[in-house]
């Protein structure tokens, strides 16, 4: 197991609604994992949702109101933590935007937004520890959500993460690239449209032969393992977080 | 209109068109990226092109009285049309004055967007599509579906059986050597006949009132040279300030585009000139709701788009979609903001969401259009101006107020629990009520026994 050389910090967790209510053994394990590496994880009980669906789908009031929440409930908090490259997304990405008008929450989202991060980002790139001291012994492929990559900017981040776990052999996607046709209320309104690219991850993924598809968004692998789960195809979705975990 | 998500519905299901699209604009998309990668300072010159349109924007006004001004200094007559009607109006009327009954058109967007050759055809005049592109829509009687390469949703057999039947040539075969021998006899013998040509603009310069055209056939330099009647339609967002910032947009531009590091063609004209070219030239400056999106001070960004199309090839929507889906001359993610912006938001309320914002087509603009943002920005102006649906609306609503206290959120996450038991079956949700269109084709994981909260809690008890 890995020794982390730096010292332990105190991480306040925003687990997402999504992660929350659906797939809490992402926020379990991304508890455990920090613990493990001798971090100390905080769990502001007031959080709920940082209002992206409602942003990116037009109620940016009731939007504002969640951010509003939400530089409230994270404030105090030094380093804030979630399992969702989108909702941090949102945070660092919109928040700014939708502070515009109003400079009380425009100074906090200042204040608040750049202490947000997505967990492989503070692993990696805060922290600079690569090696977690976990084991998964399986054929893992990743998918790169678009907003790990287009709005953080995570780059190879997760990848170097995945490299470093006892066991795993990993395997590259082809066309990765692609959006997995999400898109949050996106999936309801253009359902034919968010299937036919579904469609074309789904066969990316099974040419890969993995037997799990990793991300670093619990929403993607919502959409993405409810399609291979329908087709019975013997793949399943993992967050970052459960495979880093493992030991 | 019928809105996007039908349109697209019915684009999907074409087998063909899915892989025409996918075929042209993977090579397309290729081919752009190895041609951006080539040039070190790539950056650079995106940052360049931006700031260079956004100052335009910021200064249209001065900008468009010196086009007008330097246009007229060298002999080239300057109409400013408020819409499409007006410059309909304009052009039909100019046109008459020459006597021609047929005129030559270099494919142009802005002559599409405001529909001319209708108007013109409601005149008794003819027009002639001369991009070999545009020639093959205006066969087919179809609308373009690419701004680039506007018939992509066809492939080379298709464009044989059009130009069999067309042509009167039987034994055409689809050889591309073929074909495109075959719109060359076609279309020489317009250009040597024709009186009047029509074109667009890829850039008008303020300081010198020079116009320019970016092409790749030839065929837009016949429009601008053989005929005695030149009328040329701008957008008034066309405008560059001065001749050398052409360094920044053509190096820009055909990387974006073709992939190319350099288009075959590029034609510059000034005014008059004397026993050289068109002896009558005419510029007609266009509005048609552009000055709304100038206003507008999220959206005005749309305007510095060069209509490149790079964000159309790296579109995961288009590229499955194709352009018919959009219902307007500008499709894919441009379109998606342009549309909405030029005609109103309540007019085309379904192309703002024709987007998962992924965020690949901000990734590649040339000019650094932030799209993804404009789309959000463009769905708050569709639900404001209450164009989206009742049921929704109140939905979001309820889903804020659940989400604005811990006790309610906590309390519907148990309501949650408890409402889809009836639904799991095998440890899985097949179907739910009011989730048709997720479960369709997507399974979902059982509600959990437990929440993330309730984890925490039970384990700090």
């Amino acid at each position: 197991m890995a020794v982390s050389h730096y010292l332990p910090v105190r991480v306040a967790l925003f687990v997402t609604c999504l992660t929350d209510t659906l797939l809490p053994e992402t926020g379990i394990a991304t508890v455990r994992l920090l613990e493990r590496l001798g971090h100390q994880v905080t769990f502001p009980r007031e959080q709920t949702c940082c209002g992206q669906m409602h942003l990116n789908t037009g109620y940016q009031g009731e939007a504002r109101e969640l951010a509003r929440r939400f530089v409230r409930v994270f404030g105090d908090e030094e380093v804030i933590v979630a399992p969702s490259a989108s909702c941090v997304g949102t945070v660092r990405e919109y928040y700014p935007r939708l502070a515009e008008g109003d400079p009380a929450l425009a100074r906090q989202v200042d204040e608040v937004a750049p202490r947000v991060v997505e967990l492989s980002e503070l692993l990696a790139v805060r922290l600079g520890v690569e090696d977690v001291g976990a084991s998964f012994p399986h054929r893992v492929t990743y998918h790169p959500t678009c907003h790990s990559l287009r709005s953080l900017h995570l780059g190879d981040t997760p990848y170097r993460l995945l490299r470093a776990v006892r066991g795993l052999d990993l395997v590259e996607l082809p066309e990765e690239r692609e959006c997995c046709g999400f898109g949050g209320t996106f999936a309801v309104k253009n359902a034919d449209t968010s299937e036919a690219m579904l469609a074309d991850k789904v066969r990316t993924i099974l040419d890969t032969r993995a037997e799990v598809c990793s991300a670093v968004d619990n929403s993607c692998l919502l959409h993405i393992g409810g399609a291979l789960s329908r087709l019975r195809a013997g793949v399943r979705t993992v967050h970052l977080a459960e495979i880093l975990a493992s030991a | 209109m019928k809105g996007f998500p039908a349109a697209a519905r019915d684009a999907l299901r074409d087998t063909q068109l899915r892989r025409n699209l996918g075929v042209a604009t993977s090579t397309i998309r290729d081919r752009r990226a190895r041609a951006v990668a080539e040039v070190p300072d790539w950056e650079e010159l995106r940052d360049a092109g931006a700031a260079l349109k956004r100052r335009v924007l910021r200064n249209l006004d001065g900008y468009l009285l010196e086009f007008e001004a330097a246009v007229e200094r060298a002999g080239g007559h300057v109409h400013w049309a408020r819409d499409a009607a007006e410059a309909g109006r304009v052009v039909t009327e100019i046109v008459r004055g020459t006597g021609a009954r047929e005129v030559v058109k270099v494919k142009s967007l802005t002559t599409d967007e405001i529909e001319l050759n209708d108007a013109l055809g409601r005149a008794g005049i003819d027009v002639v599509e001369t991009d070999l592109a545009e020639l093959i829509v205006q066969l087919a009687g179809e609308e373009p579906s690419h701004i680039l390469v506007p018939a992509i949703h066809k492939n080379r057999v298709e464009i044989r059986d059009l130009f069999r039947s067309n042509f009167r040539l039987p034994e055409l075969s689809d050889d591309p050597q073929e074909l495109a021998a075959a719109a060359r006899a076609h279309l020489r013998a317009k250009f040597l006949s024709a009186r009047v040509a029509i074109s667009g603009a890829n850039f008008a310069i303020a300081e010198t009132g020079t116009v320019s055209v970016v092409e790749s056939e030839g065929n837009g330099r016949f429009c601008t040279t053989l005929p005695e009647t030149l009328i040329t339609v701008v957008g008034i967002e066309k405008l560059i300030p001065a001749p050398e910032d052409l360094e920044v947009f053509l190096q820009l531009l055909p990387r974006s585009s073709t992939g190319e590091r350099m288009n075959p063609y590029t034609t510059l004209w000034t005014g008059i000139t004397p026993g050289d070219g068109p002896q009558d030239f005419h510029v007609v400056l266009l509005d048609n709701g552009r000055t709304n999106v100038l206003a507008d001070q999220v959206g005005r960004e749309t305007l510095s788009c060069i209509r490149c199309s790079a964000c159309l090839n790296v579109c995961p929507v288009y590229t499955r979609t194709g352009g018919h889906a959009y219902g307007s001359v500008y499709p894919g993610p441009i379109g998606a903001i342009l549309t909405p912006q030029l005609r109103g938001v309540a007019e085309a309320p379904t192309l703002p969401y024709a987007s998962s914002l992924c965020g690949a087509c901000y990734e590649v603009c040339p000019v650094k259009i932030d799209i993804p943002r404009i789309l959000v920005h463009l769905r708050a102006r569709v639900v404001e101006e209450g164009a989206g649906a009742t049921s929704e609306r109140a939905a979001m609503r309820a889903l804020a107020w659940t989400f604005g206290g811990e006790r309610r959120y906590r309390r519907a996450q148990q309501l949650g629990r408890a409402g889809s038991r009836p639904f799991t079956r095998g440890g899985l949700i097949h179907r739910m009520p009011g989730l048709g269109a997720w479960t369709e084709t997507r399974d979902l994981p059982p509600v959990p026994k437990q929440t993330f909260r309730e984890w925490w809690d039970e384990r700090r008890a």
